[in-house]
């Protein structure tokens, strides 16, 4: 059993954080890589990127947002309860390099995900600008720690209500303008990453993606997580997370994304819970 | 002798075809007591058992068939420990055809004794209404072994070496123990219940059962050393599945049989939304592949509602791999077979769901490395067979999570652990393999044969050093 030390809902309880319990993962950690959680005895193993690590301690940090039946059933679980099972670290830690000038790109949840990798970035030295996005302000997170983890925050919003009014890919397109950008991380929403890669391929800049399809066992033991990546196969699970955003086939990720969007809709209904 | 061999090999009960193929219940239903007295009788307690000679583990296989002749149950079973620690699990999904019942002389003339019959009879008689008794045990060497895996090699391993006193970790990468015999073989063939109650009989022994503990990632060989473990056993299996490398092979409702065979049988997808992982139920079923996991994928996908549910083969029916209680139960429940049919694409729509496979039409030419004869394409037989889920049981190659990150752990030239055949010692001081990461997928039985050896080479090594 992994035990919820400390839990936080960041928007509203639509976002949720959970510092978990869990020493033999945070001893191992590195950025970049994921575990997966199974809440109960029926459930279902979800695969997330962790936010965070205390090796010390012996935590890790999730940030999920709540979109369906299994992450309604982690939004229940208070400080002192426990998930039943916590699988990890899995999948190939983030590649870090100090290039010099980097851009990291992030979309909702995606910036739980980018805030370690943005901080290791900037730590080995490189100068960082991050660009966030999110539909409006009340739904932005992380917002001081990604100010603290880079060495320029720019924020966007789809509504106007903070920041500047647009995508991230309108202030993306400035930085690139200024030129001598040598790596583009983007963690976020599926057409998100597919934009930002298809923009910094018109700059040629070397691009990282994290991705997040669905999965069952997270050890290249099923082949659900296949992606494809420069028309090679590829398991996010092993492979990845991370690939060159400029080789995945995002359009085929987002439909393997919706394989189970009728059942899950119906999964949710059923069980009474509420997003 | 004259009067025993007048007495027909029992038949063990089934459920009706008809019913079964709607249900995940277990489909032979045990002998009966009267009924397995009956089948004991009709060994001739052979002076040189052949069976024996068929048997991977040795088990005294007259010996404990005399022992339930004699009505004396816990003694047939203990016959049965002394050798196998898994007996309702071997009885169930042994391919006895080509090994004990085999080699059994009265099945020249006749049928052969239905001996795993009679291994599941006991095995079943204990689990049920046992002593509970356990079996004894050496006084303690002090010594620790690390086991990684805790499917049918690793189990033996386990239970080998904790009654010669040593102690024993099983460190398991899935939140449940029993490796294949839990997420792959379906409930239908060998409930779960039955290895949950083999891994609690070992439990009970003494054996600790870490689960979630992926070895490579989450702690590694070396740090299991460091941590204290005298020995390391690994036995990961073949964890990394085939696909065929033809187009539209990553559509949805396309799946590798590891995938949904998990679903439905460790994450029980098949009582969704009860549980909450999802599985697609397609009508129209196509399993690519006909070894025993394309059955239990094509009989699985029948119990979650298929109309149809075909396998398609690129070899003919001679070659097929399954063991044959698997193919007459799968025809049975109607499953149907397309034989020399090969798959070279896959179509889909725009969901991007598949619609139906291209199939390519082969005939049989030379014998190839394996011993059986090539399967050679006709040119321009292809044909489509509509179907919205394809299952691709083709086998499984070696996952590389562990043998990558171990120092000094040598492979051979598909990656598969290099170990000896007769004791399992690999290229790495302290470390054993066995099972399907050193011979490649393979049976249950063969998983435990090699683990059987290697306990006995760690217990040398323990006592003696490498």
């Amino acid at each position: 059993m992994f035990e919820i030390v400390e839990r936080e809902e960041m928007t509203g309880g639509t976002v949720i954080r959970n510092e978990i319990e869990a020493p033999l993962i945070a001893r191992k950690a590195k950025p970049g890589q994921f575990v997966i959680l199974k809440a109960n005895e029926t459930g279902e193993r979800i695969p997330l990127t962790m936010a965070d690590t205390d090796p010390e301690k012996g935590t890790i940090t999730i940030i999920y947002m709540v979109v369906g039946k299994s992450t309604a059933i982690f939004r229940n679980l208070k400080v002192g309860d426990a998930y039943q099972d916590i699988i990890g670290p899995l999948g190939a830690p983030t590649h870090l390099e100090k290039v010099g000038k980097v851009v990291c790109v992030g979309g909702g949840t995606g910036i739980a995900v980018l805030h370690p990798i943005t901080r290791a970035l900037k730590e080995i030295g490189n100068d960082v600008t991050c660009i966030v996005g999110a539909r409006s302000k009340d739904i932005l997170i992380l917002e001081d720690e990604m100010k603290k983890a880079s060495n320029d925050l720019r924020i966007c919003t789809d509504d106007g209500s903070y920041g500047h009014h647009g995508f991230v890919t309108d202030v993306l397109k400035e930085v690139l303008e200024k030129g001598d950008i040598k790596l583009a991380v983007a963690i976020g929403p599926v057409p998100m990453m597919k934009f930002v890669s298809k923009m910094t391929k018109e700059y040629n800049v070397k691009t990282m993606v994290s991705l997040n399809p669905i999965m069952v066992d997270g050890t290249g033991m099923c082949g659900c997580c296949r992606v494809s990546v420069g028309g090679e196969t590829k398991f996010a699970c092993v492979d990845g997370p991370e690939f060159d955003g400029h080789k995945v086939d995002y359009d085929e990720l987002m439909l393997r994304l919706l394989a189970y969007r009728e059942d899950e809709t119906r999964s949710l209904e059923e069980s009474g819970l509420k997003l | 002798m004259a009067k025993k061999e007048k007495i027909a090999r029992q038949i063990m009960p089934e459920q009706e075809p008809d019913i079964r193929a709607k249900n995940f219940e277990e489909v032979p239903l045990g002998l009966t007591q009267e009924a397995a007295v009956n089948e004991a009788q009709r060994c001739m307690q052979c002076k040189k058992p052949a069976c024996v000679e068929g048997c991977p583990v040795g088990v005294d296989i007259p010996g404990f068939i005399k022992l339930i002749a004699e009505e004396k149950f816990v003694g047939s079973i203990r016959k049965i420990w002394e050798k196998n620690a898994l007996p309702a699990v071997c009885g169930r999904v042994c391919p006895q055809e080509l090994q004990c019942e085999g080699k059994c002389i009265i099945g020249k003339k006749g049928d052969s004794v239905a001996i795993g019959n009679l291994e599941r009879f006991v095995a079943d008689k204990e689990r049920i209404s046992g002593t509970g008794e356990l079996p004894p045990k050496a006084a303690p060497t002090g010594k620790k072994v690390a086991v990684v895996g805790s499917g049918p090699s690793g189990l033996t391993v386990a239970g080998d070496l904790i009654l010669k006193g040593h102690q024993v970790t099983i460190f398991e990468a899935f939140h449940k123990p029993g490796g294949v015999l839990v997420y792959g073989i379906p409930e239908f063939r060998l409930p779960k219940d039955i290895v949950f109650s083999e891994v609690a009989f070992l439990e009970k022994l003494g054996v600790t059962v870490d689960c979630n503990a992926v070895v490579g990632r989450t702690v590694s060989v070396d740090e299991l050393f460091e941590e204290g473990y005298d020995a390391v056993y690994i036995g990961v299996g073949a964890g990394l599945p085939r696909f065929l490398n033809v187009p539209g092979e990553n559509l949805v409702g396309l799946f590798s049989a590891n995938e949904y065979l998990t679903r439905s049988n460790l994450m029980k997808a098949y009582r969704f939304p009860e549980y909450d992982t999802p599985i697609i139920r397609g009508k129209n079923v196509i399993t690519l592949g006909a070894g025993n996991v394309a059955m239990d994928s094509a009989r699985t996908a029948l119990r979650m509602g298929a109309e149809k549910s075909r396998i398609v083969y690129r070899r003919s029916r001679d070659e097929v791999p399954a063991r044959g209680a698997e193919v007459h139960h799968a025809e049975e429940e109607g499953v149907e077979f397309f034989f020399l049919t090969s798959p070279v694409e896959f179509k889909g729509n725009e969901q991007g769901r598949v619609t139906g496979m291209v199939g390519l039409k082969m005939e049989l030419g030379e014998p190839d490395d394996s011993g059986r004869r090539r399967p050679v394409p006709i040119e321009g037989s292809e044909f489509e067979l509509e179907c919205d889920l394809a299952i691709v049981a083709v086998g499984a190659g070696p996952n590389p999570l562990l043998t990558q990150t171990t120092e000094g752990l040598d492979l051979n030239r598909w990656d598969y652990i290099l170990a000896d055949e007769a004791t399992g010692k690999t290229s790495k001081k302290g470390v054993w393999a066995g099972g399907d990461i050193v011979t490649g997928s393979a049976t249950v039985i063969l998983a435990m044969g090699a683990g059987r050896l290697a306990a006995d080479s760690i217990h040398d090594y323990l006592t003696w050093g490498w």
